[in-house]
């Protein structure tokens, strides 16, 4: 598996888990489809672009690092369709990016 | 009175090969085993030190059989062209008739002596795996050491491993058996590198006592896996903790059956070690396998459970 691959499938996995936990908050449970869907597609361009990154550059820090902003520029991205949120999604959206960005750097194998 | 000194120098010279007729020039005396003496010399065509071993005239180790076992020794190690078995570069026979052969001279120490230093795990497990991989390769040739210990591995002044004294080594000839060998005569008491009595249908009891399997002590046939023995030996010698432990006492398991049954599974056994993973050779309790997980993938690990732990705050948070 290449680290794109990797980093996309990865990305879109914690997308679904992210989106996932906004059952339970009960206010937005009515709209879990379009989180989910939402919080797939922010995972999985992630993925795309933190993989690309990690084929470039083979460097530990600097893929957590981008791996972090790219997830917090995903995250805020949603917190402007979604204002008033900032704490529950800019924090848990780069987090996922810095596990990605982790990931890619040290659990790809070429194949 | 002659000296002490003086007479040694004599027994010296008196013991010292001629040379003539060959390129060696003798520079001292690297050692004495049980088939000859390796002296240091001087190859003068190529102007190189190499070191000869010659078949002893008399006197220590002499063997009935000397001069043939020598040519055998150097026959085996022509075979075997590997990085980690020193390479013969010359053979012939000397004026008095005695066998030579010439070989590269190894600098460095020797592997007990290596080990006295203090090393990290790391790096006993690292030179263990070249030990490996050399008699792996022999035993693809078909040709088993019977005698490996740290006395015979040379470990190089630029860190090369190097397995030495092909002395006593044999070629099997036949497919690995799938039997426990059943001793023929045992009441040969082992001797290290000394010829032995022979028993109708059994091998000679040679090799060092402390790395023998209980075939090869006993003077049963014996194939590779009386190698793997000894290398469960000296994995135990190079120390470690329990799953080293482990894999050594499975590698010198009496029953050659539930011994490794080569010398790969044995290497990658160690090598699972070496990267954090369960070894074949012990069932681990689950605490220490959390352990190991953990210590392995500590980082990862780290981040799912502060993602999961800002997760349940920013719940938690959202529902004060």
């Amino acid at each position: 598996m290449n680290k794109p691959l990797f980093a996309t499938l990865l990305g879109g996995f914690l997308g679904i888990f992210d989106g996932l936990t906004a059952l339970f908050t009960p206010e937005v449970r009515s709209q879990i489809v379009g989180i989910v869907i939402g919080s797939t597609i922010k995972g999985l361009l992630a993925g795309v672009i933190i993989g690309l990154f990690a084929t470039k550059v083979h460097s530990l820090v600097a893929g957590t690092i981008v791996g972090l902003l790219v997830g917090g520029f995903f995250a805020y991205l949603i917190l402007l369709m979604n204002p008033g949120h900032a704490l529950n999604i800019m924090l848990p959206g780069c987090l996922v990016g810095l596990i990605v960005g982790y990931a890619a750097q040290t659990y790809t194998v070429k194949s | 009175m002659i000296s002490e000194v003086a007479l040694d120098r004599l027994t010296g010279m008196l013991r010292a090969p001629d040379l003539s007729g060959t390129r060696y020039e003798i520079l001292g005396e690297l050692g004495r085993g049980g088939m000859g003496i390796v002296y240091l010399a001087r190859d003068t065509a190529l102007e190189r030190e190499v070191a000869l071993k010659i078949v002893d005239r008399g006197g220590a180790g002499t063997r009935s059989d000397s001069p043939d076992a020598l040519a055998h020794e150097a026959r085996i190690l022509a075979r075997l062209e590997h990085p980690g078995i020193v390479p013969v570069h010359d053979f012939g026979e000397l004026p008095d008739g005695r066998i030579y052969y010439a070989m590269k001279r190894v600098r460095g120490d020797r592997l007990d002596r290596w080990l006295a230093a203090g090393r990290d795990l790391a790096e006993r497990l690292a030179v263990f795996l070249r030990i490996c991989d050399a008699v792996a390769f022999a035993h693809a040739h078909t040709v088993v050491h019977r005698d490996l210990k740290p006395e015979n591995v040379m470990i190089g002044e630029f860190g090369e491993v190097l397995v030495l004294d092909w002395g006593i080594a044999r070629t099997q000839n036949r497919e690995p058996e799938n039997q426990n060998p059943e001793p023929e005569n045992q009441n040969l008491e082992p001797e290290n590198e000394n010829p032995e009595p022979r028993t109708p249908n059994a091998e000679p009891v040679v090799g060092t006592p402390e790395y023998m399997s209980p075939e090869q002590r006993a003077g049963a046939a014996v194939d590779h896996r009386a190698d793997i023995y000894a290398l469960g030996v000296m994995l135990q010698v190079l120390g470690g903790p329990a799953a080293v432990a482990a894999i050594a006492a499975k590698a010198r398991d009496d029953d050659p059956i539930r011994r490794y049954q080569s010398v790969q599974e044995l290497a990658a056994d160690v090598q699972r070690f070496l990267s954090g993973g369960a070894v074949f050779a012990r069932r681990e309790p689950l605490l220490d396998r959390l352990q190991r997980v953990y210590r392995r993938h500590r980082v990862p690990i780290l981040l799912v459970l502060t993602y999961l732990a800002v997760r349940v705050l920013l719940l938690w948070l959202g529902g004060i």
